[in-house]
This record gives C-alpha cells, sequence and structure tokens, in this order.
C-alpha cells in the first residue's frame, strides 16, 4: 500500500471496502477499479448539482426528494469505500428528515467538500499507480509486446 | 489446511448463473465483478420490471430468457418495483421459477425490513457494501438446491467424514441441507446426526464462519 493510500485511510476518508475493489482488479480487468471510480464521479456529480438546486428553492423544499438523491449517494459512496462523504451523507439525511433547512445548508456544504477531497485525492492515487506502472515499464524495457 | 480434507465432485462444469438487479450503476459494476471472480455468468439489469422480463415472468410477454438463472440478487430500494416486490412476484409464481433463491441487499442494516424479506422468502439478505466474502457465501445457496435433488448437479463438497455441505460453512438453509445430506448419503458410515446447525466444525478455507452471516449477526444483536 503506498503512503497516500494508508494516509487516506487513516484520515478515514477511504475503508476497507476500497481495499475489497482492489482486490477485483487482475490482468482480466486491469482499470476495474478506476473504471467504477470514475462512474461514481460521474453520478455524484450529478446528485450533487440536483440536492444543491433542490436546496435552493425558495419557498417550498422538497425534503422527500433529497432523501432520496442521499440515499444513492449514500449507496455508491459505501459500496466505493468513500467513508467521510457516507457519513456525511447520513448526518444530511437526518436533517431532511427533520425537516431542518439550515442543517441541510450546513450538510449540503460539508458534503461538496469532503466530495471535492476525495475527488482530488483519488485523482493523485490513480497518477501515482499511473507512474508507477510507466518507471516499472522503463526499467524493463526489454518486452516485446 | 485443515485436517478433513474436501473434496469437490464436479459433478457438471457449468457456471452458476446470477440476475444481479440494481438501480446503481456502481453497484451493478461492483456486484458484477465480484460474481464474475467467482466463477458466476451475471447478467445485471437496472430495474424490478427488467428482471422480470428477462426471467419471461413479465405479463406482456416480450423477452424470452436464453440462460436459465440460478440466483437473482437484488437491491431492496429501487425506484418502481422494490426488491422486495420483485421477491414476492417471483415466490408468487406458480412454476418453477418460485424455486430460485432471491436474495435481497440493502444499505440499510433494519430488522423489520430484514424480516419481511425472510418471511417473504428470501433466501438472505445483504447489507452493502457486499463483499467477496458475502458472494462466496451465495454460492452455497446455489448448491443447496441442487442438493434438493434438481436435474442439474453441480458442485456438491463431500468432507471425508461424510458430511455434506456447501460452499459456505452455515447458513440459514443449513438445516435443510443436513437433512438432504442424510437422504443422498445414507450409506455412508459417519455421518455427524445432530440436528442443530454446526457445520462450522470443520470451515473450509474460503467459508466464512457463523458471525459473517449478517442474519446471524443481527439476530445476535437485535437489541442494537
Amino acid at each position: 500500500m503506498n503512503r497516500l493510500l494508508s494516509f487516506l485511510f487513516h484520515q478515514g476518508v477511504l475503508d476497507e471496502q476500497f481495499l475489497q475493489l482492489q482486490q477485483l482488479q487482475d490482468e482480466t480487468s486491469p482499470n476495474f477499479v478506476s473504471e467504477v471510480v470514475n462512474i461514481y464521479f460521474h453520478q455524484s456529480e450529478k446528485l450533487l448539482r440536483n440536492l444543491r438546486s433542490l436546496l435552493m428553492e425558495r419557498e417550498l423544499m422538497d425534503y422527500k426528494k433529497m432523501g432520496i438523491d442521499l440515499n444513492q449517494l449514500m449507496g455508491s459512496s459505501s459500496s466505493i469505500g468513500a467513508k467521510r462523504v457516507t457519513n456525511v451523507c447520513v448526518a444530511f439525511r437526518v436533517a431532511t428528515e427533520q425537516n431542518n433547512r439550515a442543517g441541510c445548508f450546513r450538510a449540503l456544504e460539508m458534503l461538496e467538500h469532503e466530495y471535492c477531497y476525495l475527488k482530488n485525492k483519488l485523482h493523485e492515487l490513480f497518477q501515482i499507480e499511473q507512474q508507477r506502472a510507466l518507471a516499472a515499464g522503463v526499467r524493463y524495457p526489454v518486452q516485446n509486446e | 489446511m485443515e485436517t478433513n480434507g474436501v473434496v469437490s465432485i464436479d459433478v457438471d462444469a457449468e457456471e452458476v448463473h446470477v440476475l444481479a438487479v440494481d438501480d446503481s450503476l456502481v453497484d451493478r459494476k461492483v456486484i458484477e465483478r465480484l460474481l464474475k471472480i467467482s466463477a458466476c455468468k451475471v447478467t445485471a439489469v437496472d430495474s424490478g420490471i427488467r428482471a422480470l422480463q428477462f426471467l419471461g415472468l413479465d405479463e406482456s410477454d416480450g423477452f424470452v430468457p436464453g440462460l436459465k438463472v440460478d440466483l437473482v440478487i437484488t437491491d431492496y430500494c429501487m425506484p418502481g418495483m422494490t426488491g422486495y416486490e420483485l421477491l414476492k412476484k417471483i415466490k408468487q409464481e406458480s412454476s418453477s421459477f418460485r424455486e430460485i433463491p432471491v436474495v435481497i441487499m440493502s444499505s440499510e442494516n433494519i430488522l423489520p425490513r430484514i424480516d419481511r424479506c425472510l418471511e417473504e422468502g428470501a433466501e438472505d439478505f445483504i447489507v452493502k457494501p457486499v463483499k467477496l466474502s458475502d458472494v462466496k457465501r451465495l454460492k452455497g445457496y446455489m448448491t443447496t438446491r441442487d442438493v434438493r435433488g434438481e436435474t442439474e448437479n453441480r458442485e456438491i463438497n463431500v468432507n471425508f467424514n461424510g458430511n455434506v455441505e456447501g460452499n459456505n460453512g452455515v447458513g440459514i438453509n443449513n438445516k435443510r441441507k443436513l437433512e438432504e445430506a442424510s437422504d443422498e448419503f445414507s450409506s455412508e458410515p459417519s455421518i455427524s446426526s445432530s440436528p442443530s446447525v454446526s457445520l462450522s466444525s470443520s470451515p473450509m478455507s474460503s467459508s466464512p464462519d457463523v458471525l459473517d452471516s449478517p442474519i446471524r449477526r443481527l439476530k445476535m444483536a437485535d437489541t442494537e
């Protein structure tokens, strides 16, 4: 495990489900983790945009719809091992159940922050892995494709 | 390695075919990979309606399935038809479709929900996120069906002392398995005749122990 990954574990950003995903990656599916994570980013950004626009409603806020989006975000976040994002979703959901508008705003801010942090760190992680793969290729250039 | 060796009788090398149902693309990708890496054929669909269509149980009679399905694994919370409703539809069938084991997945650890699903005939209830150990347990349910005497036989694991167990050590179907086992191997001398669920005495290297089954974990912790 490299230092960044280890750091992310210690910070609670990622949990063992992320390791589970790495175990599913092999020669038959060499980019599995980044594929799933990219789908996750794509889905999550849509959900986050939905949540923000739902919260921007001047009058009646649709807490129920927010709850539905949150469930989806929570589910996929936990499926990739994004622990902190998942936890913020849980807190956010509580705020929607209480019809707590201010609480929802705070939770969304925190959610967007955690998500951005996660995305940056995962990009960094994938870059490190790519560089390693390249370096290995340079060191052992004898392979004939 | 355990002292009791395990002999795998590969009666038919055919892979099991799992129908996975989940509205989340991320989860579909993960469950698909978990199943493929566990040597299962997978069909992943995004809704209960599509699942019924694939099984050929949809009223509109549109699609006739090409492959037999050995297990359905479905998310509970889905828009339109929930996993629970899908479970009911399958179990209400008068044909052999009713026999297909159905496993429910949910990110929520809600006991009444779990009970309701089990009462309706779900084989198991997995709390998400789904892991490799959960999928390994699932393969045991597909073995169970065969021990019940289906025409297609698959892998049956036989311990040296004559006990028959599926790929998992324990699970909620152990009682049934033990009963079938004594029928299948009545000529074997030493079958542990204890009717209680104690197959964990000789766990296989790949099988999770008792506490790994969320059903057991939840039932033990139902004060939470």
